[in-house]
């Protein structure tokens, strides 16, 4: 073995790439911070396992003690630190660091949010707060009318409501008077169209009767009714926002920018989109590629994990391609741009998404299913009682008009308008504090549903990370050198058998360099020591012992004993208790992998899952799950590739761990953040709890009616009457959603992480 | 029963400063962080 002293590097330069990549890995979150005045930064980091006072105390303490923090602040509901710093005092990349020394996971927030959403959660709520206060103020007059007021003050009373009746319709009503003139012109009946027809109705109405001196106005009915519908349209906006902020922000920051090596050999940040074809960009170790490319310089090994799915490393050199999205693992290595960012592997899969999106845009929310039934049966019924009081009274038309109003603002879906909002808020929630964040509202509903469930295997029900099994010969006497040369590499299976090593110390050795393909070399009391692929490993020595074939990473001293180690991608550790509970939900359960049928096969047998398949590309992969839907079946996607991502978009509902590629966090309806597998059965839990109580939400809102509508028929109610009906039944909707907060894991494992529980994610140390 | 009437634009007026001052707490990110403000409670500074 000669050729491998120039791939391999000495400790000098080893650091100098460190120092790079921390000053490249700043220039990265720079790019997702808020620039302030003089140099300062305001960084949010999405840090999910803080739980409690002492943790925020913890980080608080840590963060402020580095020179370069300004000022800093947790926010527990939203589980991130928002740090203000400055850039030339020190690295920020130090307080992503601390963070994880202390066993924080953390991922750096993208604060690119789009103001749009965040402008119209505010005209909403500022809509809310003023239809809020004109309806207690002109309920506190209404109360006093009907508790007898003679006729000049209630007279008096109904014209001060009014007045502020009146600019609150106009304004606060806005939201549902554009949205029934959309679905008008779109000859369309939406809940909005009775909702607008009611208040305007009820207040044009309730204007003639106070100024010709009639005795009730509906002034509190139409403004209460604007105030719960209100509440209901900004809890479903905020959860739509904050879902979609959650997982937007947990943006990893790695591949999303190449780094150009430059004709005088200089490195340039460059982002994404301005990479061209036959650009030279670097990729240090522990980065992922671009954009798809082919190999000019260098030796390495590759994780393909995320593309392919197969959990083995891959060797490249000179002239091999390598797609986007490939993690680099031994040694810096330059490529040539072979696509833009657009052409590359990643963007293929990116399409292959979106075309299976469609399929799932076409799921219609159940709210809008009750809609479609609900708001032509209302109009029905308001017109019914319209007719029928005019022939009965013999063309009363102030007495049938009134009636039809008692109506339309007696079936008025208050109870409707909560009904889902409610129950998906407290439902999204009661996900979050376990760590799992829903991309999409209807994602409660549609998962819910699911009858199967296909999961990924690398990195899924795998950690994605090697570990050592077992070992032969080891010898004490060696296990420090052993150590000392399995912490110079970011190669998984070095990685695997440092931590196996965690209770020795450590020496150092000199001349550590590594071959990449092959393994780690280095001089130990001046002879060779190697840690790496078992037959290179045994040309140092004669002691060729009884390694067999499942050893496939050996260590050796020259012409010394040999240790050898059984490695594999290790399986998370409630994946067989995970798998367990999901069978006693009732659920079919597969597992679809791009990995070989050998390591497939045995990870199915012993997790006890009947149907699995290998070899799958990530087309097979949506094919398979669109021919499940054909056969009728709702399919459960959980994967975390890059090539699971078309899959994940063509699941009914798909999750993914937050280790995931972006394009898989992106397309998946949840994402948990926590290493427990254990997320899934749980949040399949609460989906159907949630949708159960959507449910019993529906039938109690049309009890209601059942009961309201005919003595609104029939003249019976009153602005009291209606008033108290409303409200009670926004009451009983609200109330029973608040059970979901009592939805309980089954297992009683609340992942309460200690450090070690957090592996490794990606060897970025 | 007229000089009752003033208490009608008191009322208004204390629900006006109501409205204003949920918009000021609203503003002032008093509702940024519910969870972490019931925890926040229990350290010493």
């Amino acid at each position: 073995m000669s050729c491998c002293a120039a791939a391999g590097m000495n400790p000098t330069q080893l650091q100098e790439t460190a120092t790079k990549l921390e000053h490249l890995e700043q220039e990265q979150i720079k790019l997702l911070s808020i620039a302030l005045a003089d140099g300062r930064y305001k960084t949010e980091f999405v840090v999910p396992d803080m739980h409690c006072a002492a943790c925020i105390a913890k980080i608080e303490h840590a963060l402020a003690k580095l020179n370069f923090v300004e000022e800093v602040r947790a926010n527990l509901s939203f589980k991130t630190v928002s740090v203000i710093w400055q850039a030339n005092k020190g690295t920020i990349v130090e307080a992503t660091k601390t963070l994880k020394g202390m066993g924080f996971e953390n991922h750096v927030a993208d604060e690119v949010s789009s103001p749009d959403h965040a402008k119209e959660a505010k005209s909403l709520l500022l809509a809310l707060a003023i239809a809020g206060f004109a309806a207690a103020n002109i309920m506190l007059l209404s109360v006093s009318v009907w508790s007898g007021a003679d006729a000049e003050t209630a007279k008096l009373f109904h014209l001060i409501s009014g007045l502020i009746a009146i600019p609150t319709v106009a304004f606060s009503g806005r939201p549902f008077f554009y949205s029934a003139l959309k679905a008008i012109t779109g000859k369309r009946l939406n809940m909005d169209v009775p909702i607008s027809l009611a208040v305007i109705l009820a207040v044009g109405m309730s204007v003639y009767e106070s100024l010709t001196g009639g005795k009730e106005a509906y002034f509190d009915a139409s403004v209460t009714l604007l105030f719960f519908l209100l509440i209901g349209r900004y809890l479903d906006l905020l959860m739509r926002n904050k879902a979609r902020g959650a997982v937007a922000r947990l943006s990893s920051i790695s591949a999303k920018d190449g780094v150009l090596v430059t004709e005088d050999d200089g490195l340039r940040h460059l982002a994404l989109k301005d990479i061209r074809p036959g650009m030279i960009l670097r990729v240090f170790a522990g980065e992922r590629f671009p954009v798809n490319g082919q190999v000019i310089k260098g030796q390495s090994d590759l994780d393909r994990s995320h593309v392919t799915g197969e959990s083995a490393t891959v060797f490249v050199e000179t002239g091999h391609l390598v797609e986007a999205g490939t993690l680099n693992l031994t040694a810096p290595i330059d490529i040539e741009a072979v696509t833009d960012a657009q052409g590359s592997f990643l963007a293929e899969m990116r399409r292959m998404m979106e075309a299976a999106e469609k399929g799932r845009s076409n799921y219609i929310r159940i709210a809008d299913r009750m809609a479609q039934i609900y708001a032509p049966a209302v109009h029905l019924l308001a017109l019914i009682a319209f007719i029928g009081w005019m022939i009965w009274t013999g063309g009363d038309w102030h007495i049938s008009l009134y009636t039809a109003i008692a109506v339309l603002i007696v079936t008025c879906p208050c109870a409707l308008g909560l009904a889902v909002p409610v129950a998906h808020v407290l439902g999204a929630n009661r996900l979050m504090s376990e760590g799992i964040m829903m991309r999409d509202g209807t994602g409660l509903e549609r998962l819910a549903e699911v009858d199967t469930v296909i999961f990924d295997k690398t990195g899924t029900l795998t950690t994605g990370q090697a570990k050592v099994m077992s070992a032969t010969n080891l010898n004490s006497s060696f296990m420090p050198v052993l150590r000392g040369l399995a912490a110079s590499s970011h190669h998984p299976s070095a990685r695997a058998v440092y931590q196996y090593l965690t209770e020795t110390e450590q020496v150092e050795l000199t001349n550590i360099s590594e071959v990449p393909g092959y393994g780690m070399e280095a001089l130990y009391k001046g002879k060779k020591v190697r840690l790496g692929r078992k037959n290179w490993v045994m040309e140092i020595t004669d002691e060729y012992s009884q390694l067999d074939d499942q050893f496939t990473v050996a260590f050796a001293l020259e012409n010394g004993p040999a240790i050898g180690f059984v490695i594999i991608d290790s399986v998370r550790k409630d994946a067989a208790e995970t798998i367990q509970s999901i069978g006693v939900i009732g659920l079919d359960q597969q597992i679809l992998s791009g990995d070989n049928v050998v390591k497939v096969s045995s990870l199915a047998r012993q997790l006890q899952i009947e149907t699995f398949f290998s070899n799958y590309t990530p087309g097979e992969k949506l094919c398979h799950i669109e021919r499940l839907r054909d056969d009728g079946r709702r399919v459960l996607m959980v994967g975390d590739g890059i090539n699971d991502a078309p899959a994940l978009a063509g699941g009914h509902a798909s999750m993914a761990p937050a280790s995931a590629a972006d394009v898989g966090r992106h397309s998946a309806d949840f994402v948990f953040t926590r290493t427990m597998l254990g997320a899934v059965p749980f949040s399949i839990q609460t989906a159907r709890f949630t949708s159960k109580i959507v449910r019993q939400n529906f039938s109690l809102a049309i009890a209601y009616n059942c009961i309201a509508v005919p003595l609104a028929m029939a003249g019976f109610v009153t602005p009291l009457v209606a008033a108290i009906a409303m409200s009670a039944s926004s009451i009983a909707v609200v109330s029973n959603s608040m059970r979901i907060n009592f939805v309980r894991r089954d297992h009683n494992h609340r992942s309460r992480i200690s450090p070690q529980d957090i592996s490794l994610k990606e060897p970025y140390t | 029963m007229n000089h009752l009437l003033l208490l009608i634009p008191i009322a208004l007026g204390l629900g006006l400063l109501g409205l204003i001052a949920f918009f000021w707490s609203l503003k002032a990110g008093q509702y940024d962080d519910l969870n972490g403000a019931a925890e926040r409670i229990l350290l010493d500074d």
